[in-house]
C-alpha cells in the first residue's frame, strides 16, 4: 500500500515532468519524423532479428521510436542515445559488436584471413613464376586482336593436350 | 586414367610441404564442424531446464531497489518475464497480482517481475494498469532473459528454496489456481 | 486417399533411390555394366515417382484438402488457385519435397546424355546424386511429412500423423491458415523455384567432381562436360538473389532490396564459390593448373547450397538462431558434416594425382588474374561466412565464460547483431577490386600478358573513363566514392565495348564484312567468350542502379493531413484521400491516393497501400512506386500513427538509378544464354605449326 502510493507519486512526478518539459519545448519544433529515422535506421530491433528499428511494424518498435523521439526533445545527441539503447536493450541494438572481448574477432579474423590468402597466393606465384625470358611465346604487340591469335593457340594447345591424354 | 607425370624432383620437394600444410587444412576444418557442432547442441538446449541452479542475478527496481541472491536466498523465487506491448501477458497479470497478495504475508515467497525489452514509461503504465505491487524492474542489456535463454514473453520461472529451477511456463498461467499449485509444493515443512 | 498415394510413392523413391546407390557402387567395383545400367535407369524412374508425390500435394493443396497438416499450414478457402499451387513451396514440408522433385529432374536430365565417352563417371555420378536424393527424401519422409493429417480422437485429442491412430477419425479444419501473407507476391512467387534450381544444379558438377576423383580421371573431363551445367546452375542461382532483392524492395517497405539478413547470405555465399569456380575451371580448361583448387571450389560451393537450402527454408523468412533449435539444424549438421569430411578424403587421396606442371610467366597473365579474382571472390566469402556465424559462436562460447570467471569478460555470451555496416565497409574494396578484373582480365592473354600489354590494349578506354571523371565533377558530384565507383563502371563497359568493336572492324577490314554481321559472326563463333563479355556488361549495368541507391539514396517521412503535403528534393506528394475497407480474403486495406509533382509539375498519381492481415495479425506494406531509369520515386503509407482520413503518415524514398539494377539483370540473362549457347558448328582447328612428339605420353 506504501509502495502503491509510491509509485502514483512517481506517475504524477513524470507527468508533471512531461508538463514542464512540454512547456519548454513549446519553443524548440518537436524532433520529426526525419530526425527520429536518423538514429533509428542505426538500431536494431532488440525482439526481431536484424530489423532496422526505422522500418520495425511492431508495437515494441513503435514505443522505441517514440522513446528516441522523447530523448531527442530532452536534448540528448545521437550518441548518447544509441548508448542508453545499448545499455537498456543490449550490445544486439547496434548493427556491429562493440570492439571488446571477443568481439574484436569479428574485425580481425577477415583481413587476417584475406592476408592469409594474399601470402598463399603470393608464394604460389613464385614457385609457379619462370622468367619471361624462357617463355617463347611473345605476342607480336601489332596484331590487333589478339584474339584471333590467342584462339588459334588455345585450339593448339587443347589439340597437345588431348594427344598428351591418349 | 593418365596420371599427369611429375619430375622426380619435384615429387620429392612436393611431399614436404604438403604433409604440414594437409595437417593444418584438416585441423581447420575439423575445429570448425566441432565448434558448429558445439554451437548447435547449446542451441538445442532451449532454456534452463528444471532441476538446474538458476543464473545468479541482480534486478534493479523502478524504484530504484536492488534485489539480488542475498534478498532471493531461503525464498521461492516466482521470476515472470513480461513486456507493455505483450498482449498474452495482459491475461496474467491480475492473477499474478492476486497470488502475490495471497502469499505475501507468508515472507518466503518473493515475485519478481522482469519487463523484457520495454520502455520505462510504458512499463510504468502496464505496472500501474494492473495495480502492481511485487517488485518489478527492468532487464537491462538483456542479460537476465538472455541468462535464462528465454525466448519471448511472456515466461515464468520458478525458483525454489535451494536455487534450482523448480518450474517453468513458458506460456500466461490460465488460473490462480495455477500458479498456487506451483508454489505450494516448493513451501515445504 | 491421395495423400497415401504421395506419401506411398515418396517411400518408393527412397527404396529406388537406395537401390540405385547400391547398384552403382557394386556395378563400378565389379566392373559390371548391367548393373550400372540398372543403376541408371533407377536414377530415372525417380523423377516420374517423385512427379506423382509433387502432383499430389499439389492436388491436397488447390482442392483444400485441410485435413492434411501442411494444406492447413499454407492454404486457405480465400486464397487464389494459382497461390495455392506455388503452395507447393510454401512451407518447409512442401520445399524440401520441391527440391527433391527438381533435383530428380536434373539428374535425370544428365542421365539422358552420351555417356559413351565417360562410362567410368556413370556409376559415381549416379552414387553421389543418389546420395544427396535420398537425404532430402528421409527429411522428407521422417522429419517434415508433407502428408501427416489431423486425427480427432473419440475424447476429442487432436494429433497429427501419417496413419491413423487406434481409434481416431481424421479431423477436418474448416479452413487453413493461409500463406504467409509476405508471401503472396509474384517475386517471392518465383524466387524459391529460381534459387532451388540453382542449387540443385550445383550438385551435377559436384557429382562430376567426385567421379573425377574416385577414378582418377583427374584431367579435365569432368569440367568440359559439367561446363553448361555450371553456367546454368549460375544463372539460375543469380535469377534467384535477383528476385528475392526484387521482392524485399517491392514488398517490404524499407526502400532497399539487400539488408544482409543471414538467410540472404545463406544464398549468398554459393553463389560468391559459384562464381569463383566459374572463372577457375577456365584456368583448368586452358592451363591445365589450379585442379586442386577447383575440387577444393566445388566441395564448399556443394555444401555452402545444402546450407544455403535449410537456412533460407523457402517461405519462410528464418533467422539463423531459428534454424538453428529446429529438429532439422542437427540432420542437415551431421550430412554436411560428412560429405565434407567425405569429400575432403577423396581430395586428399588424390592430392598430388592432381597437381600439374604450372608456368605463370606474369603477374599480369590471365591466369594470375583469375587468380585474383578468386581470391577476391573468397573473401568476400570469408566476410560473409564470418558474419553470419560469429553472432552464433560468440554467444554459444558464453559457456567458457560461465565456466571460467576470469574470462566472463572476454565471453560475455551477450548476443550481437552484425549487421550490414560490417559487410557493407567490408566488402565494398573488394568488390571494387572484382570491378575493376571484371574490365582488365578479359584483355589479359593466356600463358603471358605484361603491363605493357596490357597497358597497350587498355589506354583508350582508361583516357576515355577519364572523360567521364572530369564530366561527374562538372556536373557537381563530390562524393568521392561514388565517382570512383562510376569510373569503374565507365572503365568496364567501355574496355568490353571495345572489346567488341575491335573484333568487329577487324573482320570488316579483313573480309569486307559489314560490321553487324561481323559482329553476329564474331558472337556466333566465340560464344563463351562475348557471352561472358555481355555478362560482365550486365554486372556493370547493375552496379549502375547500386551505386545509385546505395550513395545517393535519400529519405523523408512526415504526417500530413488530407490536401497536405510532403516534400523530398524536387519531388513533392500531395495527400488526395484515404480508403479503408475489408476483403473477404481476411485483410483490411488502406489505400492512399497521392498526387506527385516534380519541381511543381503534375507527374503522376501512386497508390501506396497498407494490407492488415487478421488471421496472422500481420502488416504488409506496398509502396507506390514511379521508376524510370533516372530515378525512383517510393512511397509507402506507414502506420506510426493511426492511419485516418484527416491524417496519414508516409515516408519517401528517392532511390537514383534503380532501374538500371533490373535492366541490367536482363543484359546478364542475354548474356548467359549467348555463352552458354550450344554451337553447331565444329570448332576449326588451324594448326600453324607441326605437332610436338608426343614424349610426355
Amino acid at each position: 500500500m506504501a509502495l502503491k502510493r509510491y509509485l502514483f507519486a512517481i506517475v504524477l512526478a513524470l507527468l508533471l515532468g512531461f508538463l514542464v518539459a512540454d512547456a519548454a519545448s513549446a519553443q524548440q519544433p518537436t524532433p520529426s519524423d526525419d530526425q527520429v529515422n536518423a538514429i533509428a535506421k542505426q538500431l536494431y530491433c532488440p525482439v526481431c532479428e536484424n530489423i532496422p528499428l526505422d522500418v520495425c511494424p511492431t508495437t515494441a518498435c513503435a514505443q522505441w521510436r517514440e522513446l528516441i523521439r522523447q530523448k531527442l526533445t530532452e536534448g540528448w545527441n545521437e550518441q548518447q542515445i544509441k548508448d542508453y539503447f545499448v545499455q537498456q536493450y543490449g550490445a544486439r541494438v547496434i548493427g556491429t559488436p562493440p570492439p571488446s572481448g571477443i568481439n574484436w574477432l569479428v574485425y580481425l579474423v577477415p583481413p587476417v584471413a584475406i592476408l592469409a590468402g594474399v601470402y598463399i597466393l603470393y608464394r604460389a606465384f613464385r614457385s609457379w613464376k619462370r622468367p619471361l625470358a624462357e617463355v617463347d611465346i611473345q605476342p607480336t604487340s601489332l596484331e590487333p586482336p589478339a584474339e584471333t591469335d590467342t584462339a588459334q593457340d588455345e585450339y593448339i594447345r587443347r589439340m597437345e593436350e588431348e594427344v598428351r591424354k591418349r | 586414367m593418365s596420371e599427369i607425370p611429375t619430375s622426380p624432383t619435384e615429387l620429392s620437394s612436393q611431399k614436404a610441404s604438403p604433409q604440414w600444410g594437409r595437417i593444418v587444412a584438416w585441423v581447420a576444418i575439423i575445429a570448425l564442424l566441432v565448434v558448429v557442432a558445439m554451437v548447435l547442441l547449446r542451441k538445442q538446449q532451449g532454456p534452463v531446464a528444471v532441476g538446474q541452479k538458476v543464473p545468479t542475478f541482480t534486478l534493479t527496481t523502478f524504484d530504484g531497489q536492488q534485489i539480488g541472491p542475498e534478498q532471493m536466498a531461503g525464498k521461492v523465487v516466482l521470476l515472470n518475464f513480461w513486456a507493455s506491448w505483450c498482449k498474452p501477458c495482459e491475461q496474467e497479470a491480475a492473477d499474478l497480482e492476486a497470488v502475490w497478495r495471497y502469499y505475501q504475508p507468508q515472507e518466503d515467497v518473493l515475485f519478481l517481475g522482469v519487463a523484457w525489452t520495454d520502455t520505462e514509461k510504458a512499463s510504468l503504465g502496464y505496472i500501474d494498469k494492473f495495480d502492481i505491487t511485487y517488485p518489478n524492474g527492468p532487464d537491462l542489456g538483456t542479460t537476465i532473459s538472455q541468462a535464462y535463454r528465454t525466448t519471448g514473453v511472456p515466461e515464468t520461472y520458478i525458483i525454489d528454496k535451494n536455487g534450482n529451477l523448480a518450474y517453468v511456463k513458458l506460456s500466461p498461467f490460465t488460473s490462480q489456481a495455477e500458479i498456487k499449485a506451483a508454489i505450494d509444493p516448493l513451501l515445504g515443512p | 486417399m491421395v495423400a497415401n498415394l504421395g506419401f506411398g510413392t515418396l517411400i518408393i523413391t527412397f527404396l529406388v533411390t537406395i537401390y540405385g546407390a547400391i547398384a552403382a557402387f557394386i556395378g563400378a567395383r565389379r566392373n559390371s555394366p548391367a548393373l550400372v545400367d540398372s543403376a541408371r535407369n533407377a536414377m530415372l524412374l525417380t523423377f516420374p515417382l517423385l512427379s506423382i508425390t509433387a502432383l499430389s500435394v499439389i492436388f491436397l493443396l488447390v482442392n483444400g484438402h485441410f485435413e492434411v497438416k501442411y494444406v492447413a499450414d499454407v492454404s486457405s478457402k480465400s486464397m487464389p488457385f494459382y497461390l495455392r499451387l506455388t503452395a507447393l513451396w510454401g512451407g518447409q514440408a512442401g520445399s524440401l519435397l520441391f527440391w527433391s522433385w527438381l533435383m530428380s529432374a536434373f539428374v535425370s536430365a544428365v542421365m539422358l546424355r552420351k555417356w559413351d565417352r565417360d562410362r567410368e563417371f556413370l556409376p559415381w555420378v549416379i552414387l553421389v546424386s543418389m546420395i544427396t536424393l535420398a537425404f532430402f527424401l528421409i527429411l522428407s519422409i521422417f522429419v517434415e511429412n508433407p502428408f501427416v493429417s489431423f486425427w480427432q480422437s473419440p475424447t476429442g485429442n487432436i494429433t497429427v500423423s501419417m496413419f491413423q491412430p487406434a481409434g481416431s477419425t481424421l479431423f477436418f479444419p474448416p479452413d487453413g491458415n493461409g500463406l504467409n501473407p509476405l508471401l503472396r507476391h509474384p517475386g517471392m512467387i518465383i524466387h524459391p523455384p529460381m534459387l532451388y534450381l540453382g542449387f540443385v544444379a550445383f550438385v551435377i558438377p559436384y557429382a562430376f567432381a567426385m567421379a573425377a576423383l574416385i577414378t582418377g580421371r583427374t584431367d579435365d573431363r569432368w569440367i568440359r562436360i559439367t561446363r553448361r551445367w555450371t553456367l546454368v546452375a549460375w544463372i539460375f542461382l543469380s535469377l534467384g538473389l535477383v528476385l528475392g532483392a526484387w521482392w524485399a524492395y517491392d514488398v517490404l517497405g524499407w526502400g532497399g532490396y539487400w539488408g544482409w539478413d543471414p538467410v540472404e547470405i545463406a544464398a549468398f555465399m554459393p553463389w560468391l564459390t559459384g562464381t569463383a569456380f566459374l572463372h577457375s575451371v577456365m584456368i583448368q580448361e586452358k592451363r591445365g593448373m589450379l585442379k586442386q583448387w577447383n575440387m577444393v571450389l566445388i566441395i564448399l560451393t556443394y555444401d555452402l547450397v545444402i546450407f544455403g537450402t535449410f537456412l533460407t527454408r523457402s517461405g519462410v523468412l528464418s533467422s539463423v538462431h531459428a534454424f538453428a533449435q529446429s529438429a532439422i539444424g542437427p540432420l542437415f549438421f551431421g550430412f554436411i558434416g560428412l560429405t565434407f569430411l567425405a569429400s575432403f578424403s577423396l581430395l586428399s587421396r588424390r592430392w598430388n594425382d592432381l597437381k600439374s606442371e604450372v608456368e605463370i610467366s606474369s603477374w599480369f597473365s590471365r591466369e594470375a588474374l583469375f587468380l585474383l579474382n578468386n581470391l577476391l571472390f573468397m573473401g568476400i566469402f570469408i566476410v560473409c561466412f564470418w558474419g553470419v556465424i560469429f553472432p552464433i559462436i560468440s554467444e554459444a562460447l558464453g559457456i567458457v565464460g560461465q565456466g571460467v570467471p576470469g574470462l566472463a569478460g572476454i565471453f560475455t555470451g551477450q548476443k550481437v547483431t552484425v549487421g550490414p555496416p560490417y559487410y557493407e565497409r567490408a566488402t565494398a574494396p573488394l568488390f571494387a577490386g572484382l570491378l575493376l578484373l571484371m574490365g582488365v582480365a578479359p584483355l589479359s592473354a593466356w600463358g603471358s600478358s605484361t603491363s605493357k600489354t596490357l597497358g597497350r590494349l587498355v589506354w583508350k578506354p582508361f583516357i576515355a573513363s577519364l572523360v567521364v571523371i572530369v564530366a561527374l565533377l562538372l556536373g557537381g558530384m563530390r562524393s568521392w566514392p561514388a565517382i570512383l565507383g562510376f569510373w569503374l563502371c565507365s572503365f568496364v563497359a567501355f574496355i568490353t565495348i571495345y572489346e567488341f568493336w575491335r573484333a568487329a572492324w577487324a573482320r570488316h577490314q579483313g573480309r569486307g564484312e559489314n560490321l553487324l554481321r561481323a559482329l553476329w559472326l564474331l558472337v556466333g563463333k566465340n560464344r563463351r567468350r562475348y557471352g561472358g563479355y555481355i555478362i560482365h556488361l550486365g554486372i556493370v549495368v547493375m552496379a549502375l542502379g547500386i551505386i545509385g541507391i546505395e550513395l545517393f539514396q535519400t529519405e523523408t517521412q512526415g504526417t500530413i493531413p488530407q490536401g497536405g503535403e510532403l516534400n523530398l528534393g524536387k519531388y513533392t506528394i500531395r495527400f488526395d484521400k484515404l480508403s479503408v475497407w475489408d476483403t473477404n480474403d481476411g485483410r483490411n486495406i488502406a489505400l492512399a491516393d497521392v498526387s506527385v509533382y516534380k519541381g511543381g509539375k503534375f507527374i503522376g498519381q501512386l497508390h501506396p497501400r497498407r494490407d492488415y492481415y487478421y488471421e496472422s495479425q500481420q502488416p504488409m506494406t506496398i509502396a507506390g512506386l514511379r521508376s524510370t531509369p533516372e530515378d525512383d520515386l517510393y512511397v509507402l503509407l506507414v502506420d506510426w500513427q493511426p492511419l485516418s482520413t484527416s491524417a496519414a503518415t508516409f515516408k519517401i524514398y528517392h532511390n537514383p538509378l534503380v532501374w538500371w539494377l533490373w535492366f541490367g539483370v536482363g543484359v546478364l540473362i542475354f548474356g548467359t544464354i549467348v555463352a552458354a549457347w550450344p554451337s553447331t558448328e565444329r570448332e576449326k582447328v588451324v594448326i600453324t605449326r607441326s605437332v610436338p612428339e608426343t614424349s610426355k605420353a
